[in-house]
């Protein structure tokens, strides 16, 4: 270790070793890195993850594929939606099943909505840790109502547990459109009130522009998807490039950065946010009518009334509900656009009751790794800020 | 370029090599199987040809099956070309006693934890790899628990008999067989 110490170019010599978590307030989450610093700059990061490790791939193997859907709720825990209906996805691509048009439009709201409230927390945070509280507690009012809207549909807000396999439980209610237009209508001045406090301001740009840096080549060699590599300036979206859910019946913009900065990463997901509302805004336009549902007796829960009163409906429930819908030997790799990149599902199915192999591509798993290279020579306060820009979410690093 | 193309010029650079597995459709990716010595010239001609340009790595991952004497364990690798936006899974399998594959650390820095994790949970020996130690477990740990000798649930237990339930596998997997039930 003494070698170590003497190899590394320091001014005079002594380096300090100060732990970064894992509990503390500013790193919004259970992470720890073990700082070697000159004076008030880091020489070397070495992070250590795992905290909240709930051995999720191990427990999908154990379950039927309905049952998987509460466990994504728990992977990116700022963005469930995304998660849930990435995993519906997935089990329908594996079975052959088509959804109506309706549900593609009504699964792009949710998913919108999602993303919305992800990056609304991560932008607001970053305010936070550059000092400006104000934003955050403005946005979070916001970010309520998008829950509100979450509990009307499923009636849970964080953890969600949204849709099911085939489509939605239930139709969006009057209640829900009614909250869906009051946001959609309410929501934007508020939001540009937000920028306004932040885009431009003075001390947040001196904080954020330069501040854990990446070039747009090595965050592709990292694994950079989402908006920390659109920052970057690589304009990959998972959405555009391999469209799932009628996404290609959308008009949007990926909005790219050019530094792969915390204030390109701050701006990419506040110009995200309006494109989000645009694709809210046309999809509640153009809803086609139609079932919430496709045609799956199979694998959609009959009503509770039918269960009651037919015959064939309580013979589908008693099989969904024990896990007993036959599912077709095959492997697929299925990905969405979650709320920090590709969200990758990579299941093997033996025809069995549950999966064989569920494998997550957690984008946040993969793009942290290179946290220890974007903040070394940085300055600690800003190691802090390149975090939470990155928007690590524990849930989904550790599975 | 397409998925047939790619398959053809990977036929042409390493014959004999390639095993298709999963021919591509309109919404599966095409996957290959390659013997696990020629994974570092696979992965390294499909990054650095400039026709293909697969140069993201998507996913790395592990699996295991039981049942494969001698091919126990596998890697799997999901590669994605942004140019021509094309997608390819390639696999490679090992024996469980010489669970010994080569690391991609150097072509991907993004495989660097992703191995780790595969090491963590499957006990697979990436060779090269700059730092291999067990990522989301503890490092006392002394099993890899990912490995089908591993059931969750407690083999004691006798109200879950799949036979009660009339069920003797579907697509002809006969569910005495699975490992989690001996």
């Amino acid at each position: 270790m003494e070698s170590y110490f003497k190899s590394l170019d320091s001014i005079d010599g002594e380096l300090a070793t100060i732990n970064l978590g894992p509990t503390h307030p500013a790193t919004h989450g259970i992470f720890q890195n073990v700082l070697k610093m000159d004076s008030e700059h880091i020489v070397s990061a070495e992070p250590t993850i795992g905290y909240i490790h709930r051995a999720f791939e191990k427990l999908a193997e154990r379950r039927p594929f309905y049952q998987i859907t509460p466990i994504t709720d728990r992977l990116n825990y700022c963005s469930s939606p995304i998660n849930n209906i990435g995993w519906h996805l997935t089990v329908e691509k594996l079975a052959g099943i088509e959804v109506p048009k309706r549900v593609d439009y009504m699964r792009v709201i949710i998913m919108e909505l999602a993303r919305i409230a992800d990056h609304l927390i991560c932008n607001s945070v970053i305010g936070v840790d550059t000092g400006a509280l104000t934003g955050f507690t403005y946005m979070f009012q916001e970010r309520e109502r998008i829950y509100e809207m979450y509990e009307e549909v499923c009636g849970a807000r964080l953890t969600t547990n949204i849709g099911r396999i085939g489509g939605f439980e239930r139709d969006f209610s009057p209640v829900f459109m009614a909250k869906l237009k009051a946001f959609l209508k309410e929501f934007p001045p508020r939001f540009e009130e937000f920028n306004s406090l932040l885009e431009r301001n003075r001390i947040f740009m001196d904080r954020t522009v330069g501040a854990g840096p990446i070039t747009a080549e090595r965050a592709l060699n990292y694994g950079f998807t989402g908006p920390n590599l659109r920052a970057a300036g690589v304009d990959y979206d998972v959405r555009v490039m391999s469209p799932y859910s009628s996404y290609e019946d959308f008009d949007f913009i990926i909005p790219v950065g050019i530094n792969g900065d915390t204030y390109d990463r701050f701006m990419v997901r506040q110009e995200e946010i309006r494109q989000s509302l645009a694709i809210i805004k046309a999809a509640l336009d153009n809803l086609p009518q139609g079932l919430h549902h496709a045609e799956v007796p199979a694998y959609f829960l009959p009503d509770k009334e039918d269960v009651y009163h037919h015959m064939e409906a309580l013979i589908y429930h008693f099989k969904i509900v024990m896990g007993e819908v036959p599912i077709p030997v095959g492997e697929v790799y299925n990905c969405v656009e979650g709320g920090n990149g590709e969200l990758g599902f990579y299941l093997i199915s033996d025809g069995g009751r549950q999966p064989y192999r569920l494998h997550f591509r957690r984008p946040c798993f993969i793009y942290y790794q290179a946290y220890p290279e974007m903040i070394q020579g940085s300055l600690l306060s800003d190691a802090i800020l390149t975090m939470s820009s990155m928007n690590v979410i524990a849930g989904e690093l550790d599975a | 370029m397409d998925h047939s193309r790619l398959l053809d010029l990977l036929n042409l650079k390493f014959p004999g090599h390639i095993q298709v597995l999963i021919q591509a459709d309109g919404k599966n990716i095409p996957s290959i199987e390659i013997p696990r010595e020629q994974i570092k010239p696979v992965l390294d001609y499909l990054k650095s040809d400039p026709q293909i340009a697969m140069s993201f790595l998507t996913d790395l991952c592990g699996v295991h099956y039981p049942d494969q004497a001698g091919k126990e364990l596998g890697v799997v690798y999901h590669l994605h070309s942004f140019v021509h936006n094309l997608r390819l899974r390639i696999k490679a399998f090992g024996p469980i006693d010489d669970p010994q594959f080569p690391s991609v650390t150097d072509l991907y820095a993004a495989a660097n934890w992703m191995e780790r994790e595969t090491y963590d949970f499957f006990g697979i020996q990436f060779q090269g790899h700059p730092d291999l130690r067990r990522i989301l477990n503890v490092d006392e740990m002394d099993y890899f628990p990912l490995r089908k000798e591993y059931p969750l649930e407690d083999r004691t237990r006798k109200d879950k008999d799949d036979r009660y339930f009339g069920r003797q596998g579907h697509e002809g997997v006969d569910f005495d067989k699975r490992i989690d039930r001996q």
